[in-house]
């Protein structure tokens, strides 16, 4: 462990790569997990799912911490399982015992289940699933499966969302003695469930959505950013209003008020639940805003066509100068066929300021064939970020970006605007 | 202002079973250049349990999942004569990983169970435990074809069948030969995503062509498009790749 201290070290002074020093670790010791993780009293929650992982782990994190709790968490979007190792790292004595109440894990799909094979967690929360990353997980089939294979694997309590097919099926593999809790949205809203999943992957014709129950949260909207959480015919979080906008926001809030009222049971306040959601800041790249030049600057993390087509969305009736930044790393997809799923007609009106990264050429490409102007297209991502800034100084502004580009682009922003660093999230 | 010069009908097959990874784009692709050429495109979504249309100028397929290639197989079954005498007619098909495979003679799961495909094309394919995935780069009849490949199919010619292409970086058919798709007449199958058509779109008005004359009993007369961006996201990848 103490390897993975001085790799850890070693990483800050260098700025960045924040699971590096969780490899360390990992190899050294793959028992570190089970043993740092043993003991906590109110135990491991693990969210995993395709969309909305980050927010939403945010979002329960302040949640339980507004009731009192000590939660660790992976607040760095290092969602694999060595950047939970690496942000254990900074947080644990030489004994290797955590010292928290509860650990919230952000996890991607493949590597929740890697988790489960060292620590069972006691509570998952199974967002969606959606087409991500094909080159890694290959089929949705079997993205949902590796959701399904986690239910198994937890002890105490799942929570799933209802409207989501591929999810809320998963209850049938939920062992006896573990409670199913959902969370979704309000029947009256059932018509907007296109803007938070894609439909043509699934086929309604064999899914039944299973009858909510009064420990089950629905999101009902009141306007564009107002919205509450019911629970039965009575019990209601809310009304509040998020700082991240869009109905996909209020969705992880509802999935993230559910897991906590079902983690904490009578404990559960629901004024604590508000204002610690109405305090919680956009992760980074998450429709974060920083302010550039005295103007907002928008950056939107974009990884697959579901993600995207909310993004849009959420934006799209507020349209701004743009750019699109589009890397083919192994962490950001290596395939972006993808963005031919998207319909980025949304963009047609103001165009496109500049496209951007490895694959800027095909985003260019992709923005002509839905017939939206792309103004300038430049392929290294930090010339194309200074003239952005520079030639649109005076407007507010929107970046949408893939994984890698993103953290370019913040760590440049960063350093240009004085903004903290990544994994130093000062909320 | 695009003076029409007719209308070409483009039959999309089993866009909701099997279009998981972008092969949609083809279809926009081919819509957006013959309006840019001045046709007029009419695209026709053909899904299991319809009447195909047998009036088809195009026909475009994509790759799916397993349970989404289960769901077409009876529709296929059924329509395997009409395909095939389109295909013997003349009629401009491209056909994307999953549906490719479906157009050749069987596919051979890991356990040996044989599914029979419709047989327009002479190849078999073995299902393997271990995926090929990753960008590949063709040297075709078309000049160089980027795009990107996930198959855990590989996939053998009979003899005196041609390929689309030569791999000239990544797996293509199987990883051994150096062949990738393979075409028949005017029918071209190909495990190329990326979607293969948007980047490529030598190739795409190569179909393009075939559809008009066939359609039309007339030439075709391309209008004028730029096509400066999809060549510089084309020549990137294959300088990416390829060593010289």
């Amino acid at each position: 462990m103490a390897a993975g201290k001085a790799a850890r070290a070693a990483s800050r002074l260098r700025g960045g790569g924040s699971a590096l020093p969780g490899l360390v670790v990992e190899t050294v010791d793959p028992r570190f997990l089970s043993n740092a993780l043993a003991d906590l009293a109110r135990g491991v929650v693990v969210v995993t799912g395709t969309n909305g992982k980050t927010t939403t782990t945010k979002m329960l994190v302040a949640i339980l911490r507004e009731h009192g709790l000590t939660v660790f968490t992976n607040p760095t979007g290092s969602n694999f399982t060595r950047g939970v190792i690496s942000s254990m790292l900074a947080e644990i004595p030489l004994s290797g015992r955590l010292r928290a109440d509860i650990a919230v894990l952000e996890l991607d799909e493949a590597h929740a289940l890697k988790f489960a094979s060292s620590v069972k967690p006691t509570h998952s929360l199974l967002l969606n699933v959606a087409r991500d990353q094909l080159d890694r997980f290959a089929e949705i089939d079997h993205t949902a499966k590796l959701l399904a294979d986690l239910a198994e694997q937890t002890t105490t309590g799942v929570v799933l969302n209802i409207d989501d097919s591929f999810v809320s099926r998963i209850a049938g593999r939920v062992p006896d003695g573990v409670t199913v809790t959902y969370f979704g949205v309000d029947p009256s809203i059932a018509d907007r469930l296109p803007e938070l999943q894609e439909a043509d992957v699934r086929f309604e014709d064999e899914f039944t959505p299973p009858r909510p129950s009064d420990a089950d949260g629905l999101l009902k909207p009141h306007d564009e950013r107002s919205f509450e959480v019911r629970f039965g015919q009575t019990e209601r979080v809310g009304p509040l209003v998020l700082k991240q906008r869009g109905l996909a926001a209020m969705i992880n809030a509802t999935a993230a008020v559910t897991t906590a009222k079902a983690l904490l049971a009578k404990e559960f306040r629901q004024s604590g639940a508000v204002a610690a959601l109405e305090r919680v800041e956009p992760p980074f790249g998450r429709g974060e805003v920083i302010d550039a030049d005295g103007q907002p600057l928008e950056l939107v993390l974009v990884k697959n066509p579901a993600g995207f087509t909310v993004a849009l969305g959420t934006y799209g009736n507020a349209p701004v100068t743009t750019m699109v930044a589009i890397n083919d790393n192994y962490a950001d997809g290596r395939d972006v066929s993808w963005l031919y799923d998207v319909s980025f007609e949304s963009l047609r009106e103001k165009g496109v300021a500049l496209t951007s990264g490895v694959r800027a050429y095909d985003m260019a490409l992709r923005l002509k064939y839905d017939d939206v102007a792309v103004a300038e297209v430049e392929p290294d991502l930090g010339v194309a970020l200074e003239r952005f800034l520079t030639a649109y100084r005076n407007e507010p502004k929107r970046i949408f970006c893939t994984y890698t580009a993103m953290m370019a682009l913040r760590r440049d922003l960063a350093t240009r605007y004085g903004l903290a660093n990544f994994g130093e999230d000062p909320a | 202002m695009s003076a029409n010069k007719g209308r070409i009908k483009i039959v999309h097959i089993y866009p909701r079973e099997m279009s998981i990874y972008g092969d949609l784009g083809n279809t926009r692709a081919l819509a957006s250049r013959l309006r840019w050429h001045g046709y007029e495109p009419v695209v026709h979504q053909h899904h299991p349990g319809n009447d195909f249309p047998t009036d088809a100028h195009l026909v475009l397929g994509g790759g799916g999942q397993d349970s989404g290639q289960a769901r077409v197989e009876d529709d296929l079954a059924h329509n395997a004569d009409v395909l095939r005498a389109l295909a013997a007619d003349g009629t401009p098909m491209l056909m994307i990983c999953g549906m490719y495979q479906l157009f050749g003679n069987a596919f051979i799961t890991v356990q040996g169970e044989r599914l029979p495909g419709i047989g327009i094309l002479d190849v078999t394919t073995q299902g393997n435990a271990k995926r090929m995935i990753g960008p590949v780069v063709l040297r075709t009849a078309y000049g160089d074809v980027v795009g990107y490949e996930n198959h855990s199919g590989s996939t053998k010619l009979a003899p005196g069948q041609q390929p689309f292409g030569t791999v000239r970086s990544g797996m293509g058919n199987n990883g051994i030969d150096a062949t990738e798709g393979a075409v028949t007449g005017n029918v071209f199958g190909s495990y190329l995503h990326g979607p293969l058509l948007p980047a490529n779109p030598r190739f795409a008005d190569a179909l393009i062509k075939l559809a008009v004359e066939r359609a039309l009993c007339a030439l075709f007369v391309p209008g004028l498009i730029d096509d400066e961006i999809a060549d510089q996201a084309r020549t990137r990848q294959v300088r990416r790749l390829v060593r010289r």
